[in-house]
């Protein structure tokens, strides 16, 4: 008799917890700069990650679940970002995570992550993140070589030999530098003068005073707002035509707003949401493009960004790998992660690999030009 | 190095100090009146600035109009702040006031980040933007209007100071407020129109900068400090000589981004304030302390 009892209430038990586990929602950990000084980052992932969310569970969910993103602010803080790891490993119990904004706060989420063996894709820029390779670690944005490589490639093509360069003093600055410096001579150009600047320095006249006196062909400043468009200004004010080059860092229409009619006439490389309406008609990112871009302005009221686009091309690839995989254990999204082939993303078409978990190379920036107050696509 | 490249230096120098020598002269305003450091300085600066686009924003008054009201607008958070945070604790010790303006300094900059958002943000030039070429060097206009400026705000503050009755009223409080009391000098009073003293000249520090250099939410906390370390330099006790040792700070950097390395810019302004501290302890315009014991 007891037996029986005990067999129909398990069998009860495991029916309702059968029947609850259908409908738990798939939970994907995010930690990102909402707030402090990246903010101009981390507000557009932020938002990017919620309207996803909600299409994505609007369209039925992931495997006939819900998809919940649980979303950490780091403040721009290391210690803050570590904490929301912990947090999302151990109380959350996610299945995998985006994050961290930053290079510096992802090279310290890095680790735990791996060694709770559950994927992670970072937004954030720098090489080290995918370099030596981390089994469980991928990232979205082009990486700051790519973005040198098509610096120089155009610095090139126009004979320019003599170099200035001019970074910020902060990570992003610093793995800039390291990559101008080594590539720099592999394209035959001189390094005639090695500048740095604060983040938050607002007067960069000395150091380009200095590199006024060098005569350099070319000046390629490596920073993100304001410092870059402070230069760009006081590039005018000294009367300077040497031609500038700015990072990545700085392709969002608010830096053509800051710099204002010093904005004129720069070169930089970007993804190609800036310039998505002058995509040639059958380029293949052109349609997803446009339709992050409607949707985004649509729901936020606010000018979309590249940023943005890193986290929308995150939760996407993890989308696509937990499809692929048709279920949703860490293990099986990591191994679809690094076999995802001709994905396109906003911010190129992803090509992973066992050795290769960012997946893009330098064809997933395109050069422009600001003219008049807006970014003109340069013929590649 | 040529004269070009010189005058270019000190003009850098020259502009950036100047809105260090502002922030200096409102910390040694209240430091005298009150024996306060303000550490909501910085934020006076920077609501001068910020608010001078806000107001642009909103109302459209003109650039001069709305840099008149940011200014304005920010004496009044001067004024606001003492009768609402400093005077109902008064009788405290200083290091606890200290601790309080150190609160204002972060609500202020949270209630802006929270008003109008993170970005950062900028105001045309007051003349236009076409540099203007000196023996071999090009100035912006802009820099022309803040040096001029900050000297006006510096003469009219000596004459306030030496001449008028309220400005040596203040300055007997900041002697001895016990005699000052005596002689029927309302000490609060003082207390009061220093805040708003100081609120008044970091506005202006703020506004007349922002269109050279932009703006943002926390941009107040590293003018604050250059201020202080301007202070410092010049002496705390001195209004004027805190004054000069911000535009002194300002060229220091200026030379040492353009001469030394731009890597150590900020290093060397504060080498060479430790070394004045070690060779100077009261600043190189401040009066040797003579207090006996």
């Amino acid at each position: 008799m007891f037996r029986r009892l005990l067999a129909v209430t398990t069998a009860f038990v495991l029916g309702t917890f059968s029947v609850a586990s259908a409908a738990e929602p798939i939970k994907i950990g995010a930690i990102l700069s909402a707030t402090g000084p990246a903010s101009f980052l981390g507000e557009p992932q932020r938002n990017t990650l919620l309207m996803l969310q909600d299409q994505i569970n609007e369209q039925g969910g992931l495997l006939g679940r819900p998809l919940e993103v649980i979303i950490y602010d780091d403040e721009t803080e290391v210690n803050r970002a570590v904490a929301a790891a912990n947090r999302l490993l151990s109380r959350d119990r996610v299945v995998a995570a985006i994050g961290a904004t930053t290079s510096g706060n992802t090279l310290a989420i890095m680790p735990r992550f791996s060694s709770a063996r559950i994927p992670l894709v970072s937004m954030a820029a720098a090489e080290r993140i995918v370099k030596p390779i981390n089994p469980w670690v991928f990232k979205t944005p082009q990486s700051d070589r790519h973005a040198v490589l098509r610096i120089l490639g155009h610095a090139q093509a126009l004979g320019f030999t003599d170099i200035a360069i001019l970074t910020v003093s902060d990570g992003f600055g610093q793995a800039g530098r390291e990559v101008l410096q080594e590539l720099l001579p592999e394209f035959g150009m001189n390094l005639v003068a090695d500048e740095i600047y604060g983040p938050r320095d607002t007067d960069m006249t000395p150091q380009l005073t200095k590199i006024r006196g060098l005569s350099p062909d070319a000046i390629i400043v490596w920073g993100t707002n304001p410092g870059p468009a402070v230069i760009a200004r006081n590039r005018v004010q000294l009367g300077m035509q040497t031609p500038m080059y700015m990072s990545h860092g700085v392709a969002s229409k608010r830096f053509i707003e800051l710099a204002g009619e010093a904005a004129e006439g720069l070169i930089l490389p970007a993804g190609r949401l800036a310039v998505a309406d002058q995509l040639p008609e059958d380029h293949p990112q052109k349609e997803l493009l446009l339709e992050y871009i409607q949707a985004y302005e649509t729901r936020f009221n606010a000018e979309v960004s590249t940023f943005g686009g890193y986290a929308f091309d995150a939760l996407k690839l993890i989308v696509e790998a937990i499809t692929k995989a048709g279920e949703a254990t860490p293990q099986a999204i990591r191994d679809n992660l690094q076999q995802i082939s001709g994905f396109i993303g906003t911010g190129g078409i992803f090509e992973m690999s066992p050795e290769d978990h960012n997946g893009l190379d330098e064809k997933a920036f395109v050069m422009v030009r600001i003219t008049d107050g807006d970014w003109e696509l340069l013929v590649e | 190095m040529d004269l070009g490249t010189f005058l270019q230096f000190l003009a850098a120098g020259l502009t950036v100090g100047s809105t260090y020598g502002l922030a200096a002269l409102g910390f040694t305003i209240i430091f005298n009146t009150t024996g306060i450091i303000n550490f909501a300085q910085g934020e006076f600066v920077m609501l001068g600035g910020l608010l001078a686009v806000v107001f642009m924003h909103w109302l459209d008054p003109g650039l001069p109009a709305a840099v008149v009201l940011a200014v304005l607008a920010t004496t009044i958070v001067g004024l606001v702040m003492e009768r609402l945070t400093i005077r109902p604790v008064q009788h405290t010790s200083v290091i606890n006031l200290i601790i309080v303006t150190i609160g204002v300094s972060i609500t202020i900059r949270g209630l802006m980040m929270l008003l109008w958002g993170k970005d950062t943000y900028v105001l045309p030039a007051f003349s236009g933007t076409t540099p203007i070429p000196i023996l071999g060097a090009t100035i912006a206009p802009q820099s022309f209007w803040i040096l001029g400026i900050t000297l006006l705000v510096l003469a009219a503050m000596r004459y306030f100071f030496s001449r008028t009755i309220f400005g040596r009223a203040m300055l007997a409080c900041s002697f001895e407020p016990k005699a000052a009391r005596l002689m029927g000098i309302s000490v609060e009073r003082m207390v009061m129109a220093s805040f708003m003293l100081s609120a008044f000249v970091g506005a202006v520090g703020g506004a007349i900068l922002t269109p050279l250099t932009m703006t943002s939410y926390d941009v107040g906390v590293l003018l604050g400090l250059k201020g202080f370390a301007a202070c410092i330099l010049g002496g705390l006790g001195n209004p004027f000589g805190a004054a000069a040792g911000g535009l002194l700070l300002g060229v220091l950097e200026a030379f040492g981004a353009g001469l030394i390395s731009s890597a150590y810019k900020d290093a060397i302004a504060f080498v060479v304030i430790l070394a004045i501290l070690l060779w100077r302890p009261s600043g190189l315009f401040g009066a040797p302390d003579t207090e006996r014991v």
